[in-house]
């Protein structure tokens, strides 16, 4: 999974993307989320990040994460390989 | 180490274009508790979804009411509109704050001598009264609004065989500039069908003309509409006086006020748009004033508000079963609230919050109640913080249409809940349960085994 390594992102949770000239605002945890893949980490990484540091249960992260990462796939902010 | 309150990720495109017809409103500031009793208490004791009441909402709106009335015209009298709501719960607080029964049914009529009110507090309107339901109205002395000439000839024929005088009023159609016209209940002002019905009335000996009574349509939002109407039968009834030197005790202007509900496809919500109770009273109580009525010899006026009096009363508590992606990038989150239990999500764009405090961030979501089925829609568009799996919302202003037309249809009808005005729950109505359905069934006896 590639995200789009333009894209920047403030810590206040906004989000540009150069490439189509789309904006975003996204949430604390989303910050966090788009900087760990920003590092490459798997979601598995990422998952196991949250539930260290955040009061839920991983069924609910893990539905959570992938659904924000359909998402940015969706707003081609993370290249598909899948599909490609 | 504490670890920190947990929120989904969200990722939300700016749109360049306007704002939605929302606007900025946030309409998720959390409803953690009704009348002193905590949301999430009333949930874990009762089950969700549930539907709750606030006595004390309902005993001030009626105050505020009257008070709107009282202080603009010498007699008026208030009558609940049982089709409204009634759980006779809520029934007997609006007859402890003096009001009438105002009944469209046999059923409801019955209800209403089961709560106690006696038979001459009883008005008894709409096109659907039985001989049987004629025959104990005349008895027992109730107010009876005639909708149509059989009706009429139905009451003669009663009232003569049981020698009882009939008391009766004509329910009056008519333009007061609102459209569409509701021209199919009474008769009508305009070509002539009322003043028809009323000399009909007065030259039979078996019938009392008591009053005239209109109800020109509902979620009025028009105060001048009233006014029209009020002129209107005071018209009829000045000419009933002159005619036949007869005086109606009453004027009963019927219901209709808009509560703080948005009308769907509404831009702006109700509570910013709906006329005032205050506004109304002024409008029906000058036409009466200035009409031709002699200062000492003003009728009673009646009034039959449902809506407006118990709609901000209620409230339905639920929880989410689930958030889904649609296919088009939509989110999507289910409720076990469904259209079976909230008949006015096709009037109305209900207000829902959640039962607990958020961070500031929403997202647009469809609203989805439980039934498998595609009507089940409780919002097509709302901006709501990120709810999960289990979290409560609260429905507003759902007191009023709900707990009379909500249906038994795929899953049971919930408890009602009606918080006293020392912050005391009660049950008023038990959920439903299987057995109270098998009750009423009936299988033929070949129906009744099978082997699969
Ligand atoms: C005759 C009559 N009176 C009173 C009402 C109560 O109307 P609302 O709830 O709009 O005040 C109705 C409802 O339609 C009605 O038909």
């Amino acid at each position: 999974m590639n995200i789009n390594k333009n894209i920047a992102v403030s810590d206040s949770g906004f989000v540009f993307n150069p490439t189509t000239g789309e904006s975003y605002t996204v949430n604390p945890i989303g910050v966090e989320i788009i900087e760990m893949l920003k590092q490459e980490k798997s979601i598995n990484e990422i998952n196991q990040v949250l539930i260290g540091r955040y009061n839920a249960d991983i069924v609910t992260i893990d539905k959570d994460v992938s659904d924000f990462i359909n998402l940015l796939k969706l707003y081609s902010l993370i290249e598909n390989q899948n599909a490609a | 180490m504490d670890k920190f309150r947990y929120e989904r990720p969200l990722i939300k495109k700016l749109e360049s274009s306007m704002p939605n017809k929302f606007g900025m409103r946030t309409e998720y500031a959390p409803k953690t508790h009704i009348d002193g009793v905590a949301v999430a208490d009333l949930i874990s004791k009762y089950g969700s979804p549930v539907f709750v009441l606030s006595e004390k909402t309902i005993r001030s709106n009626v105050r505020k009411a009257r008070k709107a009335f009282e202080t603009r015209y010498p007699k008026v009298q208030f009558a609940w509109s049982y089709k409204t709501n009634y759980m006779d719960a809520v029934c007997r607080t609006f007859h402890q704050e003096g009001s009438w029964a105002e009944v469209v049914s046999g059923f409801e009529y019955d209800k209403a001598i089961h709560n106690g009110v006696e038979g001459s507090k009883i008005i008894f309107n709409g096109p659907d009264k039985s001989d049987d339901d004629l025959h104990k109205a005349i008895s027992n002395n109730s107010i009876i609004h005639i909708d149509h000439f059989d009706e009429f000839y139905a009451i003669k024929e009663i009232a003569t065989n049981l020698n009882i005088t009939a008391k009766v009023a004509i329910r009056v159609n008519m333009d007061t500039g609102i459209y569409p016209m509701w021209d199919r209940f009474g008769f009508n002002f305009e070509n002539g069908q009322a003043w028809d019905a009323l000399n009909k009335i007065m030259r039979s000996d078996v019938m009392e003309l008591v009053g005239l009574h209109t109800h020109i349509g509902t979620f009025m939002l028009s105060p001048n509409a009233y006014s029209v109407a009020a002129y209107k039968l005071a018209e009829l009834a000045i000419g009933v006086r002159e005619k036949y030197n007869h005086e109606v005790n009453y004027i009963d202007m019927g219901g209709g006020f808009a509560s703080n509900n948005t009308l769907k496809g509404g831009y702006l919500p109700g509570v910013d748009i709906s006329p005032s109770i205050n506004e109304f009273a002024e409008a029906i109580t000058s036409a009466l004033i200035n009409s031709n009525f002699r200062p000492d010899k003003l009728p009673l006026l009646i009034l039959e508000t449902g809506r407006a009096l118990v709609d901000d009363a209620g409230f339905l508590l639920g929880s989410v079963l689930s958030n889904k992606r649609l296919s088009d990038g939509r989110r999507s989150t289910i409720l076990d609230i469904g259209v079976n239990i909230l008949f006015t999500s096709f009037w109305y764009d209900h207000k829902i919050t959640p039962a607990q405090p958020f961070t500031q961030y929403t997202e647009e979501t469809v609203l989805y109640g439980p039934l498998c089925m595609n009507i089940d829609v409780i919002r097509e568009q709302i901006s709501l913080p990120l709810l999960n799996k289990g979290d409560h919302v609260v429905i507003h202003n759902v007191g009023a249409y709900n707990m009379t037309q909500w249906m038994q249809f795929i899953t049971l009808r919930p408890k009602i809940v009606m918080i006293d005005i020392d912050g005391k729950p009660h049950v008023i109505r038990e959920g439903e349960s299987l057995q109270n359905l098998l009750d009423v069934e009936k299988v033929p006896e070949h129906l009744e085994k099978f082997e699969l």
